[in-house]
């Protein structure tokens, strides 16, 4: 029993870190960068939920994808068309996105800081011998798989990369890096809108204006770990969802935080972020322009 | 060989260009904020029209809580104290070249710290007071400190690992707030320091402390720091150009870490000055709500500030008075206290594109050229 609750925990926790991670890996190899994903993921958990109040559980997963998808695509067009700052504009959405959720919330129902989503309005879960399973598990597989194939097999990840290592190589190969970078950061916004979604309408089924506690970040450092590779991601969000759901199920265990206080079960997964991301994998290189702006000769 | 003689007269007229330039370009700067400022202000109004909320007797709600009288300007400054201390963590690493957003944990450490001596230290006020400071620096620093060295030797990006400080730091600091420092008469809080350890409201009825002052010394140590010692030399170099302040021989790990070590110390005084210096709780809500967002606050406050010490003071008086005033338009118009924070993401949002400008400036005057050039067929030819 402690066994199954712990693997579709493991299962369950990875999916967002999974998600959001496998996107921003498309975008970091075409060189955009976008540590604002904390607030994509929570601006769009707070749309899902709109969306599915209005229209069913899959209207809330669009409405989360599309809103990462435009906001993706603000931060791509700082990044591409403006050359801005990519990490100030990030840092900006994650604080745009504490103020928005946060009036947004009670704007919509009412009451501040929480809403419940009732069951009829969230994900249905498949059952499987261990347990009740979100179907988004299987989509997460499939769309790192989908990214993996993009990114190695065709055309258009070739270009990705290019655009990433040596945009003016690129470009006097005629390949448009501008809409290509474009391309990255809509991709990481849709896939962590989709994330988001996942976390209010189906995981955690509420919305608060800390919802994401994080995850966003924690995807980041999954970035790090996969060296830009959709499958290790699957493992490093296995990795640290798994520490994320020991958290959540340790702390409502009354035999366990009568031994460990609960605030330490709940370090737990920042803690294992962290050794992960400093011991096992040390130093990587991302690709050489990653993070800077192209400008034409 | 004699070297030509200079020319005293061009010499002069060379400084003078120099200084024109230079005056150009803080304007400009100073130009790109106030534009950032009034989208932020823009993009909140029409947020507030759109959920429904008078936007402009909320701005004049946001104005007279801010500086309507000698209490709310009092107040506008007590809110700018912590400020410009988280602001200075953000911005000092900044010029060091390191993105560190770890003051949130390290300011909580510190205010935890600060109850712990304050509470505990019986000494005459100035010498606890100090001590107070003192030890909560150091904490911030300590805190800080790995971060630092997990860069310098594995590589982890500060994002990363400071982010991840800052969860456990708070975890910790609940931990410590609830389970060791608990006030056993009440339930909410923390014990409270001792009389000799608090800062008295300079105006009374307003919480503006003597911890003003410290915030902007340690603002003003931190400039002589950067532009007038050979260590701020080194940080603002490594910021630069790290590879240049390789080949010249210094040490990248001691730059590293003099940055973080002293970015931790604002923060941890940061801490400090919300627990001993902000009248009449003088401890920690069992919550830590009343050290609220204030280390993110400073990324904000930094980055309009422009990463520059005195562009935070004013930075930090400009966010603390949309926080002292936000109280005053939530009660005038209703609005929730976070329409701050969605002024502050845009206003950063809009900083982060400073070329924006520039660009746009282009494409009208573009614009203007080809419609008052030619012809409809002669525009094509000239593409």
């Amino acid at each position: 029993m402690l066994f199954a609750s712990l693997v579709l925990g493991a299962l369950h926790a990875m999916v967002p870190l999974t998600i959001t991670a496998t996107g921003e890996i498309l975008s970091e190899r075409a060189g955009v960068v976008n540590i604002g994903l904390e607030g994509i993921l929570l601006i769009s958990a707070w749309t899902a939920v709109i969306g599915a109040e209005s229209g069913g559980p899959l209207v809330g997963l669009l409405a989360g994808v599309v809103t990462g998808a435009v906001l993706g695509l603000v931060h791509g067009i700082i990044a591409v068309y403006f050359r801005g700052d990519q990490t100030v504009s990030g840092v900006g959405l994650n604080i745009l996105a504490m103020g928005v959720v946060a009036i947004g919330i009670v704007d919509r129902w009412g009451a501040a800081g929480f809403h419940r989503v009732e069951r009829a309005f969230r994900v249905p879960s498949l059952s499987t011998p261990l347990g009740a399973m979100s179907p988004m598990v299987i989509v997460t597989i499939l769309l790192a798989a989908l990214t993996w194939y993009l990114l190695k097999y065709t055309n258009l990840g070739l270009k990705i990369q290019a655009c990433g290592e040596n945009p003016a190589a690129a470009d006097a190969a005629g390949v448009r890096v501008e809409r290509v970078r474009l391309f990255g950061a809509i991709y990481a916004g849709a896939l962590t809108g989709l994330a988001g979604a996942y976390l209010s309408v189906d995981w955690l089924a509420t919305i608060t204006d800390g919802l994401p506690a994080g995850r966003g970040f924690i995807a980041l450092a999954t970035v790090v770990f996969s060296r830009l590779n959709p499958w290790l991601a699957v493992l490093g969000g296995l990795i640290f969802g798994f520490f994320d759901s020991l958290g959540l199920i340790a702390s409502t265990s009354q035999e366990l935080t009568r031994i460990i206080p609960y605030q330490f079960i709940q370090m737990m997964p920042y803690v294992v972020t962290l050794f992960v991301v400093a011991g096992v994998i040390g130093r990587f290189r991302s690709p050489a322009a990653s993070g800077q702006p192209y400008r034409r000769e | 060989m004699d070297p030509r003689p200079v020319d005293p007269q061009q010499l002069q007229a060379m400084a003078r260009r120099e200084r024109v330039r230079q005056v150009r370009g803080a304007l400009g700067s100073v130009a790109e904020i106030a534009i950032a400022l009034v989208i932020g202000l823009g993009v909140g109004a029409l947020v507030m029209r759109a959920s429904g909320y008078n936007w402009l007797l909320a701005y004049r709600g946001l104005v007279l809580g801010a500086f309507g009288d000698q209490w709310a300007i009092a107040d506008t400054l007590a809110s700018a104290t912590p400020l410009i201390l988280t602001g200075l963590v953000f911005g000092l690493s900044a010029r060091a070249g390191y993105f560190n957003i770890g003051a949130q944990g390290q300011m909580v450490i510190g205010a935890v710290v600060a109850v712990a001596v304050g509470a505990y230290f019986s000494a005459p006020p100035w010498l606890a007071v100090t001590v107070v400071f003192l030890v909560s620096g150091l904490a911030g620093a300590v805190w800080a400190l790995p971060a630092a060295f997990l860069k310098a030797t594995r590589g982890v990006h500060e994002v990363i690992s400071t982010i991840m400080f800052n969860w456990i730091a708070h975890y910790t600091a609940l931990y410590l707030v609830f389970n060791v420092l608990n006030d056993p008469r009440s339930a909410e809080r923390t014990v409270r320091v001792l009389p000799g350890a608090r800062l008295g409201a300079l105006v009374p009825g307003a919480d503006m402390t003597s911890a003003l002052f410290v915030a902007v010394a340690v603002a003003i140590g931190i400039y002589w720091l950067l532009w007038h010692s050979p260590w701020g030399y080194e940080m603002r170099i490594a910021g630069l150009n790290p590879s240049a302040l390789r080949y010249a021989g210094a040490n990248p790990l001691w730059s590293v870490n003099l940055t973080f070590i002293l970015a931790g110390v604002a923060a941890g005084i940061a801490g400090a000055t919300q627990v001993i210096g902000r009248p009449p709780t003088y401890a920690l809500y069992g919550d830590l709500s009343n050290l609220g967002d204030l280390g993110f606050d400073g990324i904000a406050v930094a980055l309009i500030g422009r990463n520059h010490p005195l562009g935070i003071i004013a930075a930090a008086v400009f966010i603390g008075a949309m926080g002292a005033g936000a109280r005053m338009m939530q009660i005038m118009a209703g609005v929730p206290l976070d329409m701050v924070r969605i002024v502050h993401g845009t206003v950063i949002i809009a900083l982060a594109a400073p070329e924006v400008w520039s660009l746009l400036g282009k494409f009208l005057g573009r614009l203007r050229a080809e419609r008052n050039a030619a012809p409809a067929h002669a525009r094509t030819l000239q593409r």
